[in-house]
């Protein structure tokens, strides 16, 4: 047998009937997530044709894009507009009709879909997870071959459980060396997509690996993931190792006892064999990357905290560096910040929430900035406040809300205003994305925090080195000498 | 049902800059609706007007008759971004029922060929003519393969030949897929013990 990726693998394991010149291959769907946004139409087109939910077994909806995040006051949910009210109305009509099982306002479960769907062991190594979602690719994280589809293929996986889908190709990226120490998963996924350009994964399904990507635990992993399409890629992937198996175990939908242990063995398996051959081959040294943000309004845009703006290479830079009020040549770093922001599916998970109030415990967010913090899912939400990240947040004088999408694509009433610069852990830059006018610094949960505290786009080490040097001096300050070396 | 597509001939309107993402085509605080018709007056919504609502006189998509330009001439990259259907549906509902560039993302060109909109990627020789008189009828023959325009030889383009049959044929992807249920209970069937 020819040596084989770990898309092959996945991939073989999912073929009804094989592609052709004229005809796609017909491929299974193991898990599909269902929000409020892309699926209304799908519903309404099924029903038009007289066609069930064939599978609600593997279907799991949840509300997160429209949803307000503040408390309902009396009974009634603050939803930003009526048509937001009737869209989630609408999935939870469609969930009840269809028995498809819906994380809905009074579920603990709830939670922005991509955040959920692996907290509840949905998401399992070699599945295909599909998702009206272009950040689907999350779910890649776990070994899963998993990717955004529209609102027709919505309809096709509802009524069918599968899609017509070519092959993509096959891309790794392997990121090389041992991360410096405050360099996180959103740093990693930045420099990558840094490096491949925001067209440079298109056609591909990048696989992930490298002593870098190995060292993140799964969290970190899956915003990684999550970044693919910001490169073009319709899916990323991770081979599931002994970190994937430890996180998974325990999880409702994950098999227990022996059967984990039957399951965990073939899940292992799940690797590109040595001699396997790419379609394309990128390899970063890990060693090199340093805290990221972008100065331009593409993901692709990004670069060192503290590194000048480049000069533009073209009318798109120009225009970009104009929207944002960035000049080529100069820092970024001097620019006040009015709104930060914590949360969605890329930065939204407990030990991101955990990177930021590490930062901001004891300190306090500059008067005049905005901070908003978002838990990914109920059950961050419920995490967080255990351990007491919620105080640390508002005492510091952020915003604690209840899960939700919030102001990564703001249709929900969260938004950052016209000409507001913000600095955002979610994952798109684009102009308008967080609000008409909005200006966004994409960054990790660190950094973000760091830049509520002074106000101005901060490297989180600088707080990192003050925090260890108070607590050890003399191995801190080598620390420092080596990181400024 | 994807609109049945053979060929068209019409004028075209160009957005040369690059990495037109699906926020701009059409902006997250419009995709709050439960049908597919009616976003075209939303699709480049803030390009278009301006914080009150007024039209921006110089918003080229705001001086054209979209009768008359059924084609879309961007920058490269165009359509990047999220899969919402919506980019297409508000396409289509403006008017456009072609878009031409030199490369396309991924979910975009599948959701578009899904509704009837023929995304088409060319070389940058070929997009620089086409760019340079979109005041010239533009020809696309899907049945060829082929886009004319004046005298200039003829551009050769390719789509997904399935995605193709659907367009000039008539075929429902939906109705296929159904018609390959017996595959996919055979599928399920050999799959022991079933996982999830
Ligand atoms: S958090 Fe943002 S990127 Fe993630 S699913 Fe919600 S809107 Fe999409």
């Amino acid at each position: 047998m020819p040596p084989e990726t770990l898309l092959d693998k996945v991939w073989k394991r999912h073929v009804v009937t094989p592609e052709s010149d004229d005809a796609p291959a017909v491929l299974y769907v193991d898990l599909h997530l269902v929000h409020e946004v892309t699926s209304p139409q799908a519903f309404a087109e099924i029903e038009a044709r007289g066609l069930t939910v064939r599978r609600p077994d593997r279907t799991f909806a949840t509300l997160d894009h429209s949803t307000p995040t503040l408390p309902a006051i009396e009974g009634e949910r603050p939803y930003a507009t009526p048509e937001a009210r009737a869209q989630v109305e609408a999935l939870e009509v469609s969930c009840a009709r269809h028995g498809v099982e819906l994380a809905g306002w009074d579920s603990p479960d709830r939670g922005v879909v991509h955040v959920m769907g692996p907290e509840l062991g949905l998401t399992q190594p070699g599945m295909t997870v599909v998702c009206g979602d272009s950040h689907t690719a999350t779910h890649g994280a776990f070994g899963a071959l998993a990717f955004g589809i529209g609102t027709s293929e919505v309809g096709h996986v509802l009524a069918t459980q599968c899609l017509a889908q070519r092959k993509p190709r096959a891309m790794r990226v392997t990121v090389s060396g041992r991360l410096q120490p405050g360099v996180s998963g959103k740093d990693v996924a930045l420099a990558i997509i840094a490096r491949l350009g925001f067209g440079g994964g298109t056609g591909y399904v990048i696989e992930y690996a490298g002593e870098a990507i190995r060292s993140l635990d799964m969290e970190g992993r899956m915003t990684v993931c999550n970044m693919s399409i910001e490169a073009g890629a319709r899916a990323g992937m991770i081979a599931p190792d002994a970190t994937t198996v430890a996180w998974l175990q325990g999880r409702r939908h994950v098999p227990k006892g022996e059967a984990l242990a039957r399951a965990a063995a073939d899940w292992l398996t799940l690797k590109s064999d040595a001699e396997a051959v790419f379609d394309a081959e990128i390899e970063i040294d890990g060693a090199a990357i340093r805290p990221m943000a972008t100065w331009g309004t593409t993901p692709d845009a990004g670069a060192a905290i503290g590194a000048p703006v480049p000069q533009p290479r073209n009318a798109s830079d120009e225009k970009a560096m104009h929207y944002m009020g960035f000049e080529p040549g100069a820092a970024t770093t001097d620019h006040p910040i009015d709104v930060v922001f914590v949360g969605s599916c890329t930065n939204g998970r407990l030990p991101d929430l955990r990177a930021a109030a590490e930062v901001l415990r004891g300190r306090k967010v500059k008067p005049g900035v905005r901070m908003l913090v978002v838990p990914g899912s109920e059950a961050v939400r419920r995490d967080a406040e255990a351990e007491g990240l919620d105080r640390v947040f508002t005492e510091a004088g952020a915003e604690w809300r209840i899960p939700g999408c919030s102001m990564c694509i703001a249709m929900n009433g969260d938004f950052v205003g016209p000409g507001q610069l913000a600095v955002s852990t979610s994952n798109r830059n684009f102009e308008g994305r967080q609000g008409k006018g909005a200006r966004t610094i994409l960054a990790s949960p660190a950094t973000a925090a760091a830049s509520a505290v002074t106000g101005f786009l901060t490297d989180p080490r600088t707080f990192a080195r003050e925090a260890s040097l108070l607590k050890q001096p003399s191995a801190a300050r080598e620390a420092v000498g080596v990181q400024d070396a | 049902m994807p609109e049945p597509f053979v060929s068209l001939t019409s004028k075209a309107v160009v957005l040369s800059q690059a990495n037109i993402d699906t926020d701009q085509i059409i902006p997250a605080r419009f995709l709050t609706t439960t049908t597919r018709e009616g976003l075209g007056r939303h699709a480049f919504h803030d390009w278009r007007y301006e914080a009150d609502g007024a039209a921006k006189p110089e918003a080229v998509l705001n001086r054209i008759d979209p009768s008359e330009r059924r084609i879309l001439i961007t920058g490269p990259n165009f359509a990047c971004g999220s899969s919402r259907e919506h980019a297409p549906w508000a396409l289509m509902d403006y008017g456009f029922q072609a878009v031409i560039s030199t490369s396309i993302a991924d979910i975009f060109t599948s959701n578009a060929l899904k509704n009837g909109l023929l995304p088409i990627e060319v070389s940058q020789a070929d997009w620089d003519a086409l760019a340079a008189e979109p005041d010239r009828p533009i020809r696309i023959d899907l049945e060829a393969c082929e886009i004319r325009a004046g005298n200039a030889a003829p551009i050769a383009f390719s789509v997904e030949p399935f995605a193709r049959r659907c367009l000039l044929d008539g075929v429902d992807p939906l109705g296929w897929l159904l018609a390959r249920l017996p595959d996919i209970h055979a599928y399920e069937a050999s799959r022991q013990p079933e996982t999830a």
